[in-house]
This record gives C-alpha cells, structure tokens and sequence, in this order.
C-alpha cells in the first residue's frame, strides 16, 4: 500500500513547489516519478506526447497517468484496473488539493479587504503585470515545436496563416444576418483542428 | 461597444457544464483558456465583469499549482462562492481526467503517439492556441486601462519574461514588483498628506 502514500506525497509536493504552470512543473515531475523508478524514462516521454496531445492541463495529464500505471509497475499484486483507478484518483486529488486551498483562501482574504485602499492599489499595479504575463506567454509559444516541428518551410508559412486567421475570427466581429458575430473560441479550435487534418493528415 | 448587462447568477449546473466545456477545449495550458473563458464567463453568461477577470488571473497566477485549475477555483469561487470553486474545478479537471483514463486503460502510448490523424490534428491545433492567446493580449490591455503612463509594463514584462534568463525571467518577480509598486503609488502620497 506504501505506493499510495508515496505517489499522494510526490503529487502534494508538486501541487505546493510547481510554480509557472505546465512545461516548468515538468522536471519536477520527471525527477519524482522517474527517479523511484515507478516509470522508466521512455515511459514518460510517452506521457508527456500524450499530453499535448489530449486537452487539459499537463499537471493533471500526468497525476492521472502516473498514478494508474505505478501502483503495478512497483508491485505486480497491484496491477489491475481498480488498484490503477484508486492510484489515479489519489494522485489527481493530491496534485489539485493544496493550490485550490491556496486560492480559495486568497481570494477570500482579498475578497474581505476589497474595499481597503491598499488592496485596491496592489491590483492596480497587478493589472499591467498581468497584460504583460499573457503577452509573455503568446511569445513564448511562437516557437517551432508549435509552427514548424517538421523544419518544413511550407508547413511553417501554413501554420502562420492559421494562427492569423484564427486570431482574425476570434478577435473580428463578423457580419452575420444582419448582425456581428463572433466567432467562439472553441469553434476556431475546432475548425484549426479540421484545417490540420486536411492539409496534413490526408 | 455593446451595452453592459448586470453582472448575472449562475447555477452549479451551468457553472460545472460551462468549466467542463473549457477543459474539454483547453489546448496548451491555463494561458490558452483565457480566451475561452472570457467568451463563456464574462461576455455570454456576465457573471463577472472584464476587470475583475483580470484580478482573478493575477491571484492565480502568483500561487502554486496547475494554473488552469486555480483559474476555475478563482473564478468559481467569485461567482458561486466554495461550492462554486470546487464545482467549477471539477469541471475543468474531469475531462482530461476520463480522457487520460481511458487511455491508461485500453489504449498503449504508441497507438496515440504514432496515430497520424490526431497528429494532424494537433499541427492544426497548435498555432491556433497561440492565436487565442494574442487575442487575450489586447483585450486585457483594454480591460487594464492602460495610459502613456503604464503602458510601458507590459512591454517589459513580456520583454523579460520571453528572454527566459532564469530569475530575472519569474513572473512571480513581476507579480510581486507590480504588487509593490501598486501599493507604494498608493501610500507614499497619502503619508505626504497627513505629514
């Protein structure tokens, strides 16, 4: 059974230390997983394809990976569905649990001082930050792994283009019997997801 | 502009169904999300207004943990209270939960590592997100108010932050000089006055 508490507190420590989302929280989990040898290197290299390849978070992706597959890679008596189950929920749940008390906790404190000065100027000095921290991220993703993992020249010039058109339907209103519309962002995803197909997958 | 509707109440059901739609089509992390929950959150339901979305991703940007998860729990947790924030990170969380499962249990790395229609999919997918992530870049700014006077920190901010130089590259350091600066803007001339 030690396997469970072992993968709850791997989980809890990457919930509490996991700052910066996704790909940074990556090696943390690499060295807690990999390191006791619940899963081999190769193992979570396949984890981590899957999860871009999934929708969700990576942090979540991993916790329910992880923790079906190590209760029996550790000990042969616990291979099986529920035994794997049980090992998916804990880690998910351990994963989630401290930085959803962290926030609730935040937001509650802040909600109950929102009407003091020193509250209100905090986030309005937040506010640009945070501008810049989305921007930050948009920049950051313009890489090749997301344009041009092939290092093919037409499939990059493709990928712009469905970026551009994507972000024109999303941020345009379009005319739409006789009113404007705009696009859902889940529609554009959707679409994106169809153009790849065609373009790359037939 | 359209005319602002009253910030409105939502259900537990709505609020579950809307987070789970969010994390069905979260791509690429809690920043591409932000798109989709402002088309679903603030602008066709109105439980929160534009501003207010901007403070809740400054307080989960600064904590620990799955970014996207905190997102839901904030916002949640604004609009239906505790109930709400577990609520609506359940929904965000379970999608990729049973997708994952699924996998786990019937399915073998490779048939989805080396499955060409689902990577065809993704190579489309990809530079989409990021699209629905500039889109967020401009009306936040919009939403943030920015002036000559400030608009100078988000430059830098993003400047930095894209260097990817270790330390000087953390958003929490942002995080903590923006809260900083914010305040001291605030106290410094209110101690003038009553000297």
């Amino acid at each position: 059974m030690s396997i469970y508490w072992q993968l709850i507190w791997a989980y809890i420590k990457i919930g509490i230390f996991g700052f910066g989302g996704g790909y940074a929280m990556l090696s943390l989990v690499e060295k807690s997983v990999v390191g006791p040898g619940w899963i081999s290197e190769t193992m979570f290299t396949d984890i981590v394809a899957i999860s871009q390849m999934t929708p969700g978070p990576i942090g979540i992706n991993s916790a329910t990976y992880i923790g079906y597959v190590a209760p029996g890679s550790v000990n042969p008596a616990l291979d099986g569905i529920g035994w794997g189950l049980l090992g998916s929920c804990l880690a998910t749940l351990a994963v989630v649990i401290p930085s959803f008390i962290l926030v609730l906790y935040s937001s509650h404190f802040i909600r109950k001082h929102s009407e003091s000065g020193a509250i209100k100027a905090i986030f309005s000095g937040l506010r640009p930050v945070v501008v810049g921290l989305i921007a930050s991220a948009a920049i950051m993703l313009m890489n090749a792994a997301n344009f041009n993992p092939n290092g093919i020249n037409w499939q990059l010039w493709t990928n712009v283009a469905i970026c551009a058109i994507s972000f024109c339907l999303v941020f345009f209103p379009i005319p739409f019997k006789g009113k404007t519309i705009k696009l859902h962002p889940i529609l554009v995803i959707v679409m994106a997801g169809v153009a790849g197909y065609l373009i790359y997958g037939l | 502009m359209k005319t602002e509707k009253p910030v409105q109440d939502g259900s537990y059901w709505s609020l579950f169904s809307t987070f789970f739609k969010i994390g069905l089509f979260t791509f690429g992390g809690g920043w591409a999300m932000i798109s989709i929950i402002q088309r679903e959150i603030v602008d066709k339901h109105h439980w929160i207004e534009k501003d207010d979305f901007l403070d809740l991703l400054a307080i989960s940007q600064s904590l620990p943990g799955i970014l996207a998860v905190n997102i839901a729990t904030a916002v949640g947790d604004k609009i239906k209270g505790g109930r709400g924030s577990i609520v609506s990170a359940a929904g965000t969380i379970l999608p990729s939960f049973l997708i994952i499962l699924f996998i786990a249990i019937f399915l073998t790395p490779d048939m989805i590592k080396n499955n060409k229609v689902i990577s065809s999919i993704f190579m489309g997918i990809r530079p989409a997100v990021v699209a629905l992530i500039i889109a967020p870049v401009i009306t936040s700014a919009k939403a943030a108010n920015l002036k000559w006077k400030t608009v100078w920190i988000p430059l830098v901010v993003a400047l930095m932050i894209s260097l990817d130089m270790g330390t000087v590259s953390s958003p929490i350091l942002y995080i903590v000089l923006g809260a900083i600066g914010g305040f001291l803007l605030w106290w410094i001339p209110r101690k003038r006055i009553r000297n």
